[in-house]
């Protein structure tokens, strides 16, 4: 079916954070540092409250009340100490945008600064082993003897590759309007979770949670970073606290930059062994990244090399250092997109080293069980979406010889890669019942740009036995029932199951029912769910400019039970998309001098534009799993961009003979 | 943004008499209301001069006048354009999107300044927007920066900056002549004349003298022979040129070059006319052995910084390329 | 402050704005017109892209008080071109319809631009960067499509949705500067609104 909210988009309708109308709305508008590391020595706010409009300046002057536990990115002005270049420290707040901004511009600051240090290297002092890795993950895993199977192999490879900073950029920036009334707020805000969301602010505010409420009926993409709360709604807050009207804080594109999270760059070795047939041997993945000096955060990389090979001796392992950057975050695919773009790149080296197909080579290491926790997995098809994409892709009349397919001006080459997500389910309540000669579910989920308020209208339709236009779905609200954010891919997997229950429930009782999943989920363990895919990918290469073009792409996905195939294929050809961002065009330039983020705009960091995008397919197969929700899905939003990199990176190779390991892959570095 | 007056100007002589000091000129404002909300652009007065009568493209002679308020779409879209000087449509048709071609007037593309990172923030030093406050390309990041004429190492304030305009590339290619009306009356400036290599002054980007507007750009009759413009990017469009090259090649019935334009994008403060490759072609065969020498003689002359010599090579590259890719059939 | 009149979907509008107020802003945050979106603020995005004097322009870099009589269309006025406003009755415009037909949105949050950004395009005759017979008004292939939209970005990654949303509304054989050939409205009815 088509999206619900079709025509409220395509009219201009839909609102998203900064669009409901309030009464005397303020603006608010941040300052942010100037240095990278140091301490604030002085506050001059006077030339900007001159401002005929300014009704206030906030700042560490004057800290706004917070709560003392309040997180370290949301502690809004309670400290002198900057963390990273571009850190809010002020906020003017003004009966007008064009009046908030210039204002901001005339608070002056004076600093401190120390010597500052934003550079990952892999020799970094500071780097040391966290206690876990994201979510919940052990930081090293090891089994087997890896020196033997490394000097015991027939071949082996010894490879290091980087991955630069990169920025979420939804299209939407992070925005959010607070309205303050009796002792309660609202905000309309940008976020992923307005449950989650709701939590956090309130607790920051050191408010109890009943005095909350988040609004976010349409969200303007987020891909992570909007799944935590952002500064915007805790200065939305505080803004409209101190001037006593409603105020709305729309960050800037640049603001965005520094403010709302990014992926960590990563410096990723691999070691791959392999005996005469093409079995590895060995299998190691240690990791280098980063995290700011106020928050730990360690993004869990190297995870997939444990679920993805069979391997007698495996490793993973994670390195952080604390550098004067802000707090890197989630960022679609964390860990996985990554650490996939490694591996199945070492996979292909290793298939080259070894004369082997790189399609083979996989199909030749598929594990029978989870090969680190030894687990069964509920289902698993990798080989399947190799295969069938291989025949999709004319693979069998491949020649794997690098640098000899040429078309005019153009060397030409495909490549391979797996792709894998964690099949993960949260807790969340739902509610629904019979209304307006129909039904009304009610769940706080939120609807990013998935086609989540879609797919679950079609999965509580069916969970009622009702046809979906006497469905009507209420999510984006906390004062809903509460729900786990979106994602990790398992927005459907989690609200759909509490969806499911409290249809059931409904069913049961006559007018009403309610379900809640916590017990559910917590009866998890037992299995590997993991979603799996394989990308193919067509490359064009004019070595004499370093241009890259990608004619091509397919992915095949296993990913159980797929809800809505209009909304999946959307998913998956999304992520794609991102992963061709990431191959060939996506970084941020941490500016060593001054520790910025220097190309913080849109035309500086580049993200896929229409052009770039020729063909690029998906398609799945279809795959039943008992294991893993009433609906038997496993989630879709993230997979798209596992792997992608690595496909065309070694598509690039395949065209060129010329292995570039450090994304993205572009003109200066093919010429160099 | 700093507060400002606006005014439409109701002729040129009335927007050039009534220039100040904190005066500028608003075209399209597809770079200068970009600039202002950087706060890199403070005007305390805006002259809108897109509605001004300078808006046709005609036939003058055997060349082309072209009107400064143009939009940019307008001009790459024309049929005379199109048939008698592709190589300035194919130059434009690259630049930007289609909603900023179809603001951005002539005038004001020509005036755009440097996205050099560090220019079009504030809270950065820069040469450029603050001379003696220093440039921290140099040790910075100056990927996309220049590799001709940049400062060099005796010259103060430097500056690595280049200018980011298409359409200037393939006028410089052209022989194009601005013409300019100022408060001292009216003159022609010859392209690439009109920008500067930054030298000891990297803020004045252009010879422009305060309160000259440009009135119009006159084509001389199109150079004979096949012409192109092409651009490297990162991405397929909407972007930046990392180096781009327009070229025009006259070749005689046997095979000896007799008149070549080239003109490189991306690796200067100004326009680069290749004038080095331009004269060791002239009367040479025209293949690629010569087609390289060429490019290098050009090329020997460039001083790539540590993070940019990708774009000598890629320079080299394209010239060859392009030049080829002209050759009768 | 500056006295200017706007001619805004079709309806004459007389203001006073701070001339540093861009059109964007206008609509947005004084007109209460919030399809038009912003994703940007400088060009870079084109999610604030309209329709001024019948051209696809970038409401971010157009200062409001520039626009003194002109004549401004806004993703509220592609729908109700020719058609009152009518809440979930309305007819569509055909690019709006084949939009939702292709799932040429996912976040919906660049769709207003891109829909404006289509509509003006269809109507822009001549060559672009891609075309290789510069005197010709070339044939709107799906690459012509993908460099003519490329000023629109779409972080959903909806854009092969998106190029085949527009060629519908092209029609096969469309060439530059056609316009829009379906002539019919899409029909109310498909797809509810949503609260």
């Amino acid at each position: 079916m088509n999206r619900i909210e079709g025509r409220d988009k395509v009219t201009g309708r839909a609102r998203y954070a900064a669009e409901y109308p309030a009464d005397g709305v303020a603006y608010a508008f941040p300052v942010q540092s100037a240095i990278a590391r140091g301490l604030i020595e002085f506050i001059d706010a006077t030339a900007a409250l001159d401002m005929p409009g300014v009704l206030a300046v906030l700042s560490s002057d004057d800290p706004p009340e917070l709560s003392k536990d309040a997180e370290p990115e949301l502690a809004l002005f309670q400290t002198r100490r900057v963390a990273y270049y571009g850190q809010a420290v002020a906020a003017v707040v003004a009966e007008s945008l064009e009046t908030a901004r210039a204002a901001a511009r005339r608070v002056r600051i004076g600093y401190l600064p120390e010597s500052h240090d934003v550079r990952l290297r892999p020799d970094h002092p500071g780097l040391y082993t966290p206690e876990k890795v994201n979510p919940a993950y052990p930081t090293v895993t090891e089994h087997g003897d890896l020196p033997g199977g490394l000097a015991g192999a027939a071949v082996s490879i010894d490879v290091t590759y980087t991955t630069p900073a990169e920025h979420n950029n939804p299209i939407e920036p992070h925005a959010a309007m607070a309205v303050w009334a009796d002792d309660g707020v609202t905000i309309y805000d940008s976020t992923q979770g307005a449950t989650s969301d709701r939590d956090t602010i309130a607790a920051t505010l050191g408010l109890p949670r009943d005095k909350v409420r988040v609004i976010a009926r349409h969200v303007g993409g987020g891909f992570g970073c909007k799944g935590t709360t952002r500064p915007n709604a805790i200065l939305a807050a505080i803004a409209a606290r101190a001037v006593a009207r409603p105020v709305k804080v729309v960050l800037t594109r640049q603001q965005m930059f520094p403010m709302t999270g990014y992926r960590t760059p990563t410096i990723q070795r691999l070691r791959l062994g392999a005996d005469a047939e093409g079995r590895l041997t060995a299998l190691a993945h240690d990791v280098a990244e980063q995290t700011s000096t106020i928050v730990e955060f360690a993004e869990q990389t190297a995870t997939p090399t444990r679920i993805m090979y069979a391997a007698p001796a495996l490793r993973t392992s994670h390195q952080v250092v604390r550098l004067d950057v802000p707090t890197p975050a989630w960022m679609r695919a964390p860990g996985e997109c990554p650490g996939m773009f490694a591996l199945e790149s070492a996979m292909d080296e290793l298939a080259v080293a070894a004369g082997i197909d790189p399609v083979e080579l996989r199909v030749i290491n598929d594990p029978r069980t989870e090969p680190h926790s030894g687990l069964p997995f509920s289902s698993r098809n990798l080989v399947g979406c190799l295969r069938e994409g291989a025949r999709r892709f004319g693979w069998d009349r491949r020649d794997p010889s690098p640098g000899i397919r040429r078309d005019g001006r153009w060397l030409t080459g495909t490549g391979v890669a797996s792709a894998t997500y964690p099949a993960y389910r949260a807790a969340s309540q739902a509610s629904a019942t019979k209304e307006d000669g129909g039904f009304v579910v009610r769940i706080a989920a939120a609807d990013i740009g998935t086609g989540a308020r879609t797919a679950l209208t079609e999965i509580a339709a069916e969970a009622l036995d009702a046809p979906a236009a006497r469905v009507r779905l209420e999510l984006g609200d906390s004062s809903l029932p509460r729900a786990s954010v979106a994602g990790g891919s398992m927005g459907t997997a989690s609200w759909g199951s509490a969806i499911v229950k409290a249809c059931e429930d409904l069913l049961k009782n006559g007018s009403e029912g309610s379900g809640d999943t916590t017990e559910d989920v917590a009866g998890n363990a037992g299995f590997a769910r993991h979603a799996f895919g394989a990308h193919f990918a067509e490359v064009r290469v004019d070595l004499g400019t370093g241009e890259v073009r990608v004619p091509r792409m397919l992915g095949v996905f296993a990913a159980g039970r797929i809800i809505d195939p209009t909304l999946a294929r959307s998913q998956f050809i999304g992520g794609i998309t991102m992963g061709l961002g990431m191959a060939l065009m996506e970084e941020t330039v941490i500016d060593a001098g001054t520790g910025d983020f220097l190309n913080h705009d849109l035309a500086q960091y580049h993200v896929a534009a229409c052009a770039d995008v020729q063909d690029i397919d998906a398609i799945w197969l279809d795959e039943e799993d008992p294991h893993l929700n009433p609906m038997g899905s496993k989630g879709i939003g993230e997979i798209g961009i596992v792997g992608s990199a690595a496909a065309i990176a070694n598509a690039v190779y395949h065209a060129t003979g010329r292995r570039i390991r450090d994304l993205p892959i572009t003109p200066a570095k093919l010429l160099s | 943004m700093r507060t400002f007056t606006y005014d439409r100007a109701s002729d040129v002589a009335a927007a050039v008499a009534g220039f100040a000091p904190g005066t500028m000129y608003l075209g399209g404002g597809t770079n200068l209301v970009d600039l202002m909300r950087l706060g890199v652009a403070e005007p305390e007065r805006l002259v809108d001069v897109s509605k001004l009568p300078l808006r046709d493209v005609e036939a003058d002679g055997e060349g082309l006048l072209i009107g400064s308020a143009v939009r940019n779409a307008d001009l790459a879209a024309h049929p005379l354009v199109r048939e008698r000087y592709p190589m300035l449509a194919r130059a434009v048709l690259t630049g930007a999107s289609g909603q900023v071609r179809n603001m951005a007037t002539v005038g004001g593309n020509l005036l755009q300044r440097t996205r050099c990172s560090y220019f079009q923030d504030v809270t950065k030093a820069c040469n450029k927007r603050s001379p003696g406050s220093g440039c921290p390309a140099i040790e910075g990041d100056h990927r996309n920066l220049a590799i001709f004429g940049h400062s060099t190492p005796q010259q103060a304030p430097q500056c690595v900056a280049t200018h980011p305009s298409d359409m200037a590339v393939a006028l410089a290619a052209l022989d194009a002549q601005v013409r300019v009306a100022g408060p001292e009356g009216e003159r022609v400036i010859a392209m690439p004349g009109l920008h500067r290599l930054p030298g000891t002054e990297p803020d004045r980007d252009t010879v422009l003298r305060p309160g000259e507007l440009i009135t119009a750009v006159r084509l001389p009759a199109p150079p004979p022979g096949a012409s192109a413009y092409r651009k490297v990017r990162e991405r397929a469009s909407f972007a930046f040129a990392l180096v781009s090259v327009a070229a025009a090649l006259d070749v005689s019935d046997y095979g000896a070059v007799q008149g070549v334009r080239l003109a490189l994008g991306g690796v200067a403060h100004a326009p680069w006319r290749a004038r080095r490759a331009e004269e060791a072609l002239l009367g040479q065969q025209a293949d690629d052995d010569q087609f390289r020498r060429a490019a290098d003689a050009e090329l020997a002359h460039a001083r790539p910084l540590p993070g940019n010599r990708y774009k000598v090579a890629l320079a080299r590259n394209l010239i060859v390329a392009v030049l080829r890719e002209l050759m009768p059939r | 402050m500056a006295e200017i009149t706007i001619r805004l979907n079709g309806t004459d509008v007389p203001l006073s704005v701070d001339p540093r107020t861009s059109l964007l802003d206008l609509l947005r945050e004084r007109l209460g017109l919030t399809g038009t979106k912003k994703g940007c603020d400088h060009g870079q995005c084109g999610a604030c892209t309209v329709l001024i004097d019948g051209r696809r322009a970038n409401a971010c870099l157009a200062l409001a008080v520039a626009q003194d009589g002109a004549d401004v269309t806004t993703v509220e006025g592609l729908t109700s071109a020719g058609h009152p406003p009518d809440g979930e009755n309305e007819a569509l415009h055909p690019l709006q319809a084949a939009f939702i037909e292709r799932d040429a949105f996912q976040c919906g949050y660049c769709t207003p631009g891109q829909l404006c950004s289509a509509a003006g395009m269809l109507a822009e005759r001549g060559p672009s960067a891609v075309t290789a017979d510069l005197t010709a008004d070339p044939a709107l292939v799906p690459e012509e499509i993908r460099e003519r939209m490329s000023g629109n970005l779409c972080r959903c990654g909806a854009y092969v949705n998106i190029v085949a949303a527009i060629g519908d509304v092209a029609g096969s054989g469309a060439r530059a500067g056609d316009g829009v050939r379906a002539t019919e409205r899409a029909g109310a009815g498909s797809g509810r609104g949503a609260p």
